[in-house]
């Protein structure tokens, strides 16, 4: 496990409120001050269902959402209400992979179109931004003849290869995974974080790895924040988290994600009804 | 529910409210001089400018706007330049025959658009082959091109229908019949074709949806799928379809009418035009946008009453 | 999770459909289509007609002569005669083109011009314009357009030009909203937030990732607005109301009509003109449409198939010794006839059995056939699919015997919903929208059980409480939108017990729960199939479910079993490499921040 002295990211009682709709209609609070830290080249598993927030705080830090409180530091500069102008330089630093990697790649550009856009941005064209993209391409075990097709060539591994490569054309420093295997089936889902991993311990890149399973959380992540009703309720250590949580919440999760063998399922499903009559969960 | 329908009632005044602005303001701004036009040329000028005056021409647009508000508010829309008779009559008198054209022609048009939709949509198929070809051939004519195909067939030809219209005060069921059946055959050729095509579209759809699967695996029938889910979910689409095809009838007739010599509405609407008898003309687009609006309101209810959603509230 | 049943059309298998470049070339599509061919040579004449007006035309179209006075064709030089002031037909027809051109494309730009831009505006950015603009809109949409022109016309006297402005102004709404849906439609796509996380600008944004999306529908739209626009601008000119001094084909149509019984074949000439521009507009637009769905089929749905085709003739008797077994798939094939002739397999040579009190398994990833297989057993197969070999037997009878390249329904409706249900995967769009919870519940088992409307509503509240919803009465007057989706969730599983079925076919039925849902939906199936013993084929990709709830294992790979067997000996002790692979992928028990493939990053994910 990495040990850093200077954070990368530090968000401190993250407020995100969502306008309501109609004109006197109140505002929805989706993140009720919400502190995490990221050091270099580490990476935070975010972990929660959904709708506890988990997103949200994920689009807060790349700007997609309104941040109402609290504020979000990103090597050492307050971004939390940067604009636009500081979002472009800030972009060669922190970058993202979303979900679906469907409709997270425009379908009527090619791939070197789509790799090359961020590039552009940061003033790198023509032969310079070719060569970047080839070698991008590499970087994710693409093959180059990938850069003149477009998006619905590939499959939906492929595709999220390709929006990784974006997210690191630019060698950024931070990268916000939201839910980036979810789609995914499971060998290329092992794949794709076998990716991550050797991205990781070649560039030394930071992750926000936001995720709705605890199993994939506890492989990528070196620390672990466990999210509910837009609270982080439990976190540290990786290991320590996803196997012997303190709080109910994340027991409850724990006990819930099935285990592949019958006889240790059965048992995590003995002690799951225990824990569940204990503490009287409702149903959702 | 309720609130939803005020809302529309508001709403339905305010765009009434507007579009009279509008079109007062653009009809009677470049006016020009009527006292000339109504008198003719003969007319020497004091005559005219006396017929101006009393026609108020020679007051400012607002206030002859104030004062025509004042007085619609009050059910009059003022009398026509050339024959005296007020707005309110001379509309009234033809508000029927173009009435029965409109509603005669949306009914045939809602059954067979929707008929021609759902074969389509559920057999595929030659049927749904059909229908689109048929969709694309009806939607490429021209109403007044079918109309004048018809009178020519039909009635110039064969004389099996009147080629002008019958219709008079008092005139027989059979001369109805008789004298409008060309004329909504005119009308709904067109609309059916292109809602028939919008209709299948939206049975599409619906049938596409995967709670149609899954009512299938219930061991519901067919047929109870078809008529009782799928109906019941794309009939709000349907709805608004027929909605925007009844105001394309009311600018339909106004062609129609004249191609077969009916003296409706929208025949009426023509002739004005051509004399530039402004306040018959400003009459005709408030009937018509206040038709629009109402039907528009009663689609919305309907819809709203179809959709859990907005029948909660 | 990414086996997207809803999309029927067999998912392509990973590191696949890489070698085939189709780029998306809109013109050439257009081209190839004979209707679009047909459109773009009638519009393409026409516009060659109208250019060359001057050179072409025999007379100046607006010399009347008074001894000419409707002549027929061919007479004093006039080709198509002449019209009730004797005016050249066939020079009048090419000048018309002109006009008839001109006024179809100001109407259309008018309209794209003020439609567009606002709808982008609007779109995006949402919040006051979008208001006003709609609001505005629907002002414009509550018009009859002729009445309007006819209001315009009595203001401003007869022009062409003002008239088709007009229109243009009416038809801007349908611009507007069509360019407003399709931006809000990718506002929030993934792509866009990407762009913005790089920092592009608004107007970049727009420019390079939402006008493309926007630039064919308005394309097609203009093309059908040109149609309706001329149509429109001839019905004015037909009455009488256009400019006399301009030559259309209006005009002339109307100058027939009224000379019909001096001379019908006047009408005639303008009549075709006008039908076959506006009928090339319509196609053209049709076509369009046709090319750009064409483009979208990767993802297109196909219907299910649910005619009464296949065989109504009773199916042989099964072999004897295997008629006590619940259900029994063999040598299953199913595929897709491709457009080359060829049959494209989804599901090949497939073959288990599932006993009473007994899950099944089956387990794949996307692409691996096994919610086909699930299908077929159920007879929901898009209307395209094929039985291309193999039997399934239910309870000692053939619902597809040898032979079949059907589904024979007959033979489905009699256990559909009676004694084979199915649940699906998505809760939400499994509930018809429309429909009371209870309402969905209780007409199946009226209809299938035969028991009263009464009885069928207390047996619901019944099932609704054994699927552990707290308040039975009140979710069975709810509507689908009330209810969450873990609650949707056990309204399907209960509506699949509701009518005593001997099998189950479930459909990935937890992968769109949260995980603690999961395991409660999860133990209320385990519950109820224990208590009445039926059987259960579970589709799903995840292992972990599979170890909770199955009893056997069938491992599918491109449409094939790979193996199968006891749960304990697939999850503990699997034979195939494939397996394995698979069972290597899963990360509970592995090392965290390790790799987890031996051979990962080799491109072929």
């Amino acid at each position: 496990m990495n040990t850093t002295t200077d954070e990368l990211l530090q968000v401190d009682d993250l407020v995100v409120t969502y306008a309501g709709k109609g004109m006197f209609a109140k505002g929805v609070e989706i993140l009720h001050g919400v502190s995490l830290r990221i050091g270099r080249g580490e990476t935070l598993g975010l972990v929660g269902e959904s709708g506890c927030g988990k997103t949200t705080l994920g689009r807060a830090v790349l700007g997609l959402a309104p941040v109402t409180g609290g504020r979000i530091e990103f090597g050492g500069k307050d971004i939390s209400h940067a604009t636009r102008k500081e979002r472009q330089a800030l972009s060669r630093d922190l970058q993202v992979v979303f979900q679906d990697p469907y409709t997270s790649l425009n379908p009527a550009m090619t791939i070197g179109d789509i790799l090359s856009e961020p590039l552009g941005i940061q003033g790198i064209t023509g032969a310079d931004a070719r060569q970047r993209v080839r070698t991008l391409l590499d970087r994710v075990h693409m093959p180059v003849d990938a850069m003149d097709r477009v998006p619905r060539e590939f499959s939906g591994g492929q595709r999220q290869r390709i929006a990784i490569a974006r997210a690191l054309a630019l060698e950024p420093k931070l990268i916000v995974c939201d839910e980036p295997v979810s789609a995914l089936d499971l060998s290329t889902q092992a794949r794709v974080l076998d990716l991550l991993l050797e991205i990781q311990e070649n560039i030394g890149v930071s992750y926000l790895f936001i995720s709705h399973d605890l199993d994939v959380v506890r492989h990528i992540s070196h620390r672990v924040s466990v999210m509910y009703a837009g609270e982080i309720v439990e976190d540290g250590d990786a290991t320590k988290v996803t196997t012997d949580p303190d709080h109910p919440y994340t027991r409850r999760l724990l006990l819930a994600s099935p285990v592949p063998d019958p006889d240790r399922q059965a048992a995590r499903r003995e002690e799951r009804l225990a824990h569940t009559a204990a503490m009287g969960f409702e149903v959702a | 529910m309720l609130r939803m329908i005020i809302r529309r009632l508001v709403s339905g005044v305010a765009v009434l409210f507007v579009v009279a602005v509008i079109t007062f303001l653009m009809l009677y701004i470049s006016a020009g001089d009527v006292g000339r036009r109504i008198l003719g040329d003969q007319a020497s000028e004091e005559a005219v400018a006396a017929k101006n005056t009393e026609l108020g021409l020679d007051e400012p647009v607002l206030e002859r706007m104030g004062d025509w508000f004042s007085s619609a508010l009050r059910g009059d829309f003022g009398k026509s330049w050339f024959t005296n008779e007020p707005v309110v009559d001379a509309i009234m008198n033809r508000l029927d025959v173009t009435l029965v054209m409109v509603f005669v022609s949306i009914t045939i048009i809602a059954v067979v658009a929707t008929v021609a939709g759902i074969t389509a949509a559920v057999r595929r198929g030659w049927a749904d082959r059909a229908v689109q070809i048929a969709s694309i051939g009806g939607s490429a004519l021209p109403g007044f091109v079918i109309g004048v195909v018809l009178i020519n067939f039909f009635a110039v030809q064969r004389g099996w229908f009147p080629a002008v219209s019958r219709i008079v005060p008092g005139a027989s069921v059979g001369d109805w019949v008789n004298s409008l059946t060309l004329p909504i055959i005119a009308l709904v050729i067109n609309g059916a074709a292109n809602a028939a095509a919008q209709i299948r579209s939206a049975f599409i759809k619906q049938l596409e949806m995967d709670y149609v699967r899954t009512l299938r695996s219930r061991g519901i029938s067919e047929r109870e799928i078809l008529f009782k889910h799928v109906l019941r979910s794309a009939a709000p689409a349907g709805l608004t379809v027929l909605s925007l095809q009844f105001i394309g009838l009311l600018g339909g007739v106004v062609v129609i009418e004249s191609i077969f010599a009916i003296a409706g509405m929208g025949r009426l609407a023509v002739d004005a035009t051509t004399q530039g008898d402004l306040p018959i003309v400003m009459g005709v687009v408030m009937y018509t946008v206040a038709i629009v609006i109402i039907v528009n309101l009663a689609v919305d209810i309907a819809n709203g009453w179809l959709n859990p959603k907005v029948r909660a509230r | 999770m990414s086996e997207n049943v809803t999309t029927s059309e067999p998912a392509s298998p990973e590191a696949g459909q890489s070698g085939t470049v189709v780029r998306p070339n809109l013109v050439r599509r257009l081209l190839k289509n004979p209707l679009g061919m047909a459109a773009a040579v009638i519009i393409g004449l026409a516009v060659l007609a109208a250019i060359l007006a001057p050179l072409i035309a025999t007379h100046d179209p607006n010399t009347a002569s008074l001894t000419d006075v409707l002549i027929g064709p061919g007479e004093n030089g006039h080709w198509l005669g002449t019209d009730s002031a004797g005016r050249d037909i066939y020079s009048r027809l090419v000048w018309g083109a002109r006009v008839t051109l001109l006024s179809g494309a100001l109407a259309a730009s008018v309209g794209i011009v003020l439609g567009l831009p606002t709808g982008l505006i609007a779109g995006y950015f949402g919040g006051k314009f979008d208001g006003v603009a709609s609001w505005l809109v629907n002002v414009l949409l509550s018009l009859p357009g002729i009445m309007v022109l006819l209001a315009v016309r009595a203001a401003t006297g007869p022009s062409v030009w003002i008239s088709m402005i007009v229109l243009g102004v009416l038809f801007a709404p349908g611009f507007y909203r069509l360019t407003r849906t399709a931006v809000q439609s990718v506002r929030n796509e993934l792509y866009v937030d990407a762009a913005r996380v790089a920092g592009l600008s608004d107007a970049r944004i727009i420019a390079r990732h939402i006008l493309s999306v926007v630039r064919a529908p308005v394309i097609i739209q203009a093309s059908m607005v040109a149609g309706l626009s001329i149509s429109i601008q001839s019905a004015l000119e037909f009455l009488g109301l256009g400019d006399p001094l301009v030559p259309t084909w209006g005009a002339m149509v109307g100058d027939g009509f009224r000379n019909i019984y001096r001379q019908a074949l006047n009408l005639v000439w303008p009549m075709l003109a006008l039908a076959v521009i506006i009928g090339g507009f319509v196609l053209l637009g049709n076509a369009l449409r046709d090319a750009l769905e064409d483009l979208e089929k990767v993802k297109a749905k196909h219907r299910t198939d649910t005619s009464a085709r296949g065989s109504l003739g009773s199916a042989p008797p099964v072999e004897a010794g295997t008629e006590g077994i619940l259900l029994k798939v063999s040598d299953l094939g199913v595929g897709y006839p491709q457009s080359d002739g060829t049959i494209k397999k989804v599901v090949d040579d497939v073959s288990f059995e599932v006993n009473r009190n007994e899950v099944v398994g089956i387990v794949g990833e996307s692409g691996s056939g096994k919610s086909q297989t699930a299908f077929t057993i159920l007879g929901l197969l898009p209307d395209n699919a094929v039985v291309t070999g193999g039997s399934i037997q239910f309870d000692g009878n053939y619902t597809v015997a040898l032979g079949d390249d059907r589904v024979p329904q007959s033979r489905l409706v009699e256990l559909r919903g009676k004694r084979i249900s199915y649940i699906p995967q998505e809760p939400m769009s499994n509930l018809d929208p429309a429909f009371t919870i209870g309402s969905q519940l209780v007409r199946p088992m009226v209809k299938v059980l035969g028991i009263s409307k009464d009885e069928a509503k207390q047996r619901a509240i019944d099932l609704l409480a054994s699927v552990g919803i707290p308040d039975p009465p009140r979710t069975m007057a709810a509507y689908p939108h009330e209810v969450s989706g873990g609650m949707a969730q056990r309204v399907l599983i209960a509506g699949a017990f509701s009518c005593d079925p001997d099998l189950i076919i479930a459909d990935e039925p937890t992968t769109a729960l949260d995980v603690t849902v999961q395991a409660e939906v999860l133990d209320v199936l385990r519950e109820l199939q224990d208590r009445v013993g039926l059987g259960v084929v579970m589709v799903t990709h995840n292992f972990g479910v599979v170890a909770d709830i199955c009893d056997r294992v069938v491992v599918m790979q491109d449409g094939r079993v790979v193996e199968q067997g006891a749960v304990r000996q697939i999850l503990r002790d699997p034979r195939e490499q494939y397996t394995k692979m698979l069972l290597d992928s899963t990360l509970e028990d592995k090392e965290p921040l390790t790799r987890l493939l031996v051979d990962a990053g080799e491109g072929s994910a």
